[in-house]
């Protein structure tokens, strides 16, 4: 062992242990972190199914989803033209219309209500966009198809996963 | 203490520790000057800081999940059993952790009393050390009530019932106590916020514990009062250190062993029994923790005198440093007074293990000598023993106790008796 530089068993011990004593630590800390994250019962109520046939068109519903507002708006014909005319770039967040509902289901926004800013709730048909939503926190406007106009907010309202079951229930998550 | 003055290295540790001597702090924490002969016993007192504060951290956990409402706590517990992410072995670890919280200081003080550790120039470390038991027991007893099962309300009902027999104002107490005319909701939430203070209140204690125990400097198998720092000491880091880890990484073996082979075995089934003011369980019983005292309360057949007796069981350990007239401290020189330590030893759990027992018959019997005996130990064997007894010559240092040959300390003072 008179060469310094060459590795000892005692190098390989301390890595060794320290190696075995870094894996145990992180597993015992894990549990720690994680029954802070949303457990079995909480994922068990991440799905909402609503029954949408009594919504007339040019009208919103707000149904909760995971504790947070979903906006769903049967959009007349009207506004989804308006919507699809806009000149993407205008937009701060560019994005068509079209990827923002179901194909064949294009009078239908889902979005979750909540203004991308600082999580508050845009108020419907309020705002400088007709048909569109207005944030009263710090002032974002949003137009007919959920997108940021004017404010701070950095990007458009979120569409949320959801699907048709039939042509009048919509499950959402 | 280590009186030698530190100084960092570096610039800004330097500028640091001029303002704040946080650096300071751990450069003596480092170089402590301990006893060579440490054993084994001694690395209690490191466990039980792990310990400690494990019950904190797995204990602040519990409480973002738990919900101190009579209506809610038992389903609540059961939600963090079984839906929580982990949160079955976070639960089990805080209450399994509690019996090896106390296994850990009833072996500390024992420890204390076989080598004298509570004698003249380390009582108040020993009465810091009470004090910490004492409120141990407290938390214990609270948080055995949260789960609100049969075992905890009754507990409940049973301890708080003990103020009772306080002449006059006892009805009050209690009714102060339940803040209800019954153990109820109004109970459960102050145990709770109670049950939540107590571990900082340790906590506090503890740094009072270590810091008057670096004053004198630790006790030592030997007993004997040696110089610090000298070739009878070693530094802290790393002789103790590496010392106390090899400890607690056995003791946590024993520990997971509890929480995930038997986590129920030290607990009693009846607390699974969302708690029923209407019927009380047949056999009601403390956490093994708590049964010696139960025995003695119960051994009494007068209801103001066994909560007398039970209270006095442990505030006789107050006056402990002055019961004991000897002058040695460490067990080993001492022949006669060794013998009677086991015989405490056995005493008490004699009586732990008749505090599980109904209290009727040879346990009643049993019960009653084991108090008695436990009482004469501390006022009348300790103080007349200590004048009494012919101990074995002292070693002038703990190096010629250690290199007489054999770390048997036995065998070293038998060498001792020769020179």
């Amino acid at each position: 062992m008179a060469d310094n530089k060459k590795t000892t068993r005692r190098d390989f011990l301390y890595t060794a242990t320290y190696t075995i004593g870094a894996v145990g630590l992180g597993a015992t800390i894990w549990p720690f972190i994680d029954q802070m994250n949303p457990d079995k019962s909480v994922q068990a109520l991440a799905t909402t199914e609503v029954d949408v046939s009594t919504v007339e068109p040019g009208n919103t519903i707000t149904v909760l989803w995971r504790g947070k507002p979903v906006f769903l708006k049967r959009r007349t014909q009207d506004e989804i033209n308006e919507a699809r005319a806009v000149n993407l770039k205008e937009l701060k967040d560019p994005q068509k219309d079209e990827d923002r509902v179901k194909e064949g289901k294009d009078e239908w926004l889902v979005m979750l209500g909540v203004c991308t800013h600082l999580g508050c709730v845009p108020l419907s048909n309020k705002g400088d966009y007709k048909g569109g939503w207005f944030c009263p926190c710090h002032g974002s406007h949003y137009d007919v198809s959920g997108r940021i106009r004017k404010g701070p907010a950095p990007v458009n309202m979120e569409i949320p996963k959801y699907e048709f079951v039939d042509n009048n229930t919509i499950k959402i998550g | 203490m280590s009186d030698h003055e530190y100084q960092p290295t570096s610039k800004a540790g330097k500028w640091f520790n001029d303002r704040l001597p946080l650096l300071s702090l751990v450069s003596h924490l480092k170089d402590y000057p301990t006893p060579k002969n440490l054993n084994y016993w001694w690395t209690f007192g490191g466990i039980l800081t792990f310990c400690l504060l494990t019950q904190i951290i797995t204990g602040i956990v519990l409480a973002m999940h738990y919900v101190a409402h009579a209506d809610l706590a038992f389903g609540s517990v059961e939600h963090i059993m079984r839906d929580v992410n982990y949160g079955w072995l976070i639960r089990y670890i805080h209450s399994n952790g509690a019996s090896m919280f106390f296994l850990a200081v009833y072996i500390h003080i024992f420890r204390s009393l076989f080598y004298g550790s509570y004698k003249s120039p380390r009582e108040i470390i020993w009465i810091i050390g009470i004090l910490i038991y004492l409120l141990m027991m407290a938390a214990a007893f609270m948080g055995y009530v949260l789960p609100w099962g049969q075992m905890s309300f009754w507990g409940a009902t049973v301890i708080t019932n003990l103020f009772s027999a306080i002449p006059l104002v006892g009805e009050s107490i209690t009714t102060w106590l339940w803040g209800a005319y019954s153990v109820d909701n109004p109970t459960l939430n102050r145990f709770f916020s109670l049950h939540y203070l107590i571990p900082f209140l340790i906590l506090g204690l503890v740094v009072l514990h270590i810091w008057a125990l670096h004053v004198p400097g630790n006790n030592n198998p030997v007993g004997i009062d040696i110089k610090k720092p000298s070739k009878d000491t070693v530094p802290f880091h790393p002789y103790i250190t590496i010392k106390d880890i090899f400890a607690l990484l056995v003791f946590m073996i024993i520990f997971a062993g509890f929480v995930f082979f038997a986590p129920n075995v030290l607990g009693h089934s009846d607390n699974y029994i969302p708690a029923n003011p209407m019927v009380t369980p047949a056999h009601i019983v403390p956490e093994w923790y708590l049964l010696p005292f139960y025995a003695i309360l119960r051994s009494v057949p007068d209801k103001l005198g066994g909560v007398i007796l039970m209270f006095s069981a442990i505030f006789i350990l107050f006056i402990l440093p002055w019961l004991d007239t000897s002058k040695v401290r460490s067990a080993v020189f001492r022949p006669i007074y060794r013998q009677f330590f086991w015989i405490l030893v056995l005493d008490i759990l004699v009586l732990g293990y008749v505090g599980a027992m109904p209290a009727e018959g040879i346990y009643l019997v049993l019960a009653r000598v084991g108090t008695i005996y436990y009482f004469l130990h501390f006022l009348v064997i300790l103080p007349v023993v200590g004048y009494l007894e012919k101990t074995d010559p002292l070693p002038i240092n703990i190096s010629d106790a250690v290199m007489s040959g054999s770390s048997n300390l036995s065998i070293a003072k038998k060498d001792e008796k020769k020179v």
